[in-house]
């Protein structure tokens, strides 16, 4: 596949380095003439040095034939731009961008970008997972789709302990996808009872997170 | 009428301050720098003095910052920072998110301008503007050149008159 990096910080040339190495073909924009130099020599002539909230360097990358391209400089507004415009300019099929502040995450969405990679976000999640209460965690967004998928806890004395799967007052558009009791997937049926401790994976439109936890936690 | 300006350089207070003694209810949001050379210049220096709008020291691209300006009940927003891509973010999420009904951003790279004065953002380019007013002026276009000149120099005029705000030292 092809992909346009832009932005070649230390997020853009890891992500590029590992791209390469995967097999994959990589241009990274990069603004900044020293950094550029210094990519260049460490990953070979795949760097272009220009501003890549540009629609000119954007088109001489070849974001119109690139499978995806991928805006993770250090400025929120400025990752924002560079995926519209590949969008709009350049039609590329699939815009990821990195979202600094993780408020922005919502911001982005409503504003046409669906694919969104908050690095606070995944340290939060893995901080999460460590802590006995994190009981709810939304795992990952799913690609190309306003949803997520979320994993949660059955803690004591919550609405669902104890009542079967088909119970619960999930919103609409969200399922029950599995459940991990003591290290084994089941499969959740209507009928499957849940108990303290199952730890239950909720496909979910993103919007509907707070109505999940919710129906889990009352 | 109620205006929220993000950017207060010398167009944002110029613009602040002529809405402000017509009347309209300013909010004027601008970044707080941490590069001490910017710190040491006031923050809303270029405002007047006599200006009674609010003045909010934020990221104008953040949701609660905005609130705080007042979007919620806003009529217009105009996104006037140095940053191009700030100002079409600031612009459409006062557009798509608050549904501020007149939205204006200082793009000053004309490629951007035009992608996103089709997508629905009020763009104008400094380079576009200025340029083609100087244009008009060196051929004598009456219409466009001197209209604009004689209500810029009378702005001008009143501006000059009075003094400015007295510069906030950062703390």
């Amino acid at each position: 596949m092809y992909f346009v990096v832009a932005g070649a910080g230390e997020v853009g040339f890891h992500l590029s380095q590992a791209l390469l190495e995967a097999g994959h073909e990589v241009t990274i924009i990069e603004a900044d003439r020293r950094r550029a130099n210094f990519v260049q020599e460490k990953l070979g002539s795949i760097v272009m040095n220009a501003p890549a909230d540009e629609g000119r360097a954007q088109m001489e990358a070849g974001c119109s034939r690139a499978d995806a391209l991928i805006a993770v400089t250090g400025d929120d507004a400025k990752n924002l731009v560079i995926c519209q415009l590949a969008k709009l300019r350049c039609h590329t099929p699939r815009v990821i961008a990195r979202v600094n502040n993780p408020k922005n995450e919502i911001v982005f969405k409503t504003l046409g970008i669906d694919e969104t990679i908050s690095s606070t976000r995944v340290l939060m999640n893995v901080i999460e997972q460590e802590l006995p209460s994190g009981g709810f965690m939304p795992l990952m967004s799913l690609a190309g789709s306003a949803n997520e998928l979320i994993e949660a806890e059955i803690a004591i004395g919550t609405p669902p302990a104890g009542k079967n799967v088909g119970s619960l007052r999930l919103p609409s558009g969200a399922l029950v996808g599995g459940i991990i009791r003591k290290g084994k997937l089941l499969h959740a049926d209507d009928d499957t009872k849940l108990e303290v401790g199952d730890r239950v994976m909720v496909f979910s439109p993103t919007a509907a997170e707070s109505e999940v936890r919710k129906a889990l936690f009352g | 009428m109620n205006v929220v300006i993000v950017g207060c350089g010398r167009v944002g207070g110029f613009l602040a301050g002529l809405l402000d003694s017509e009347g309209h209810r300013v909010s004027v949001v601008d970044i707080a720098s941490t590069s001490p050379a910017r710190a040491e210049r006031a923050w809303f220096q270029h405002l007047p003095s006599s200006f009674k709008g609010e003045t909010i020291l934020g990221d104008g691209t953040d949701l609660e910052v905005l609130r705080q300006a007042g979007i919620e009940h806003a009529d217009s927003l105009l996104a006037l920072t140095e940053g191009d891509n700030r100002n079409l973010m600031a612009a459409q999420i006062a557009q798509k998110i608050f549904g501020v009904k007149q939205v204006i951003a200082k793009v000053n790279d004309p490629v951007r301008a035009q992608t996103y004065r089709e997508m629905g953002i009020n763009t104008f380019s400094r380079t576009t503007i200025l340029g083609t007013l100087l244009h008009a002026m060196l051929q004598e276009d009456r219409e466009v050149g001197e209209v604009l000149m004689r209500k810029a120099l009378a702005h001008e005029a009143e501006m000059v008159l009075e003094p400015m705000k007295t510069p906030v030292k950062a703390r």
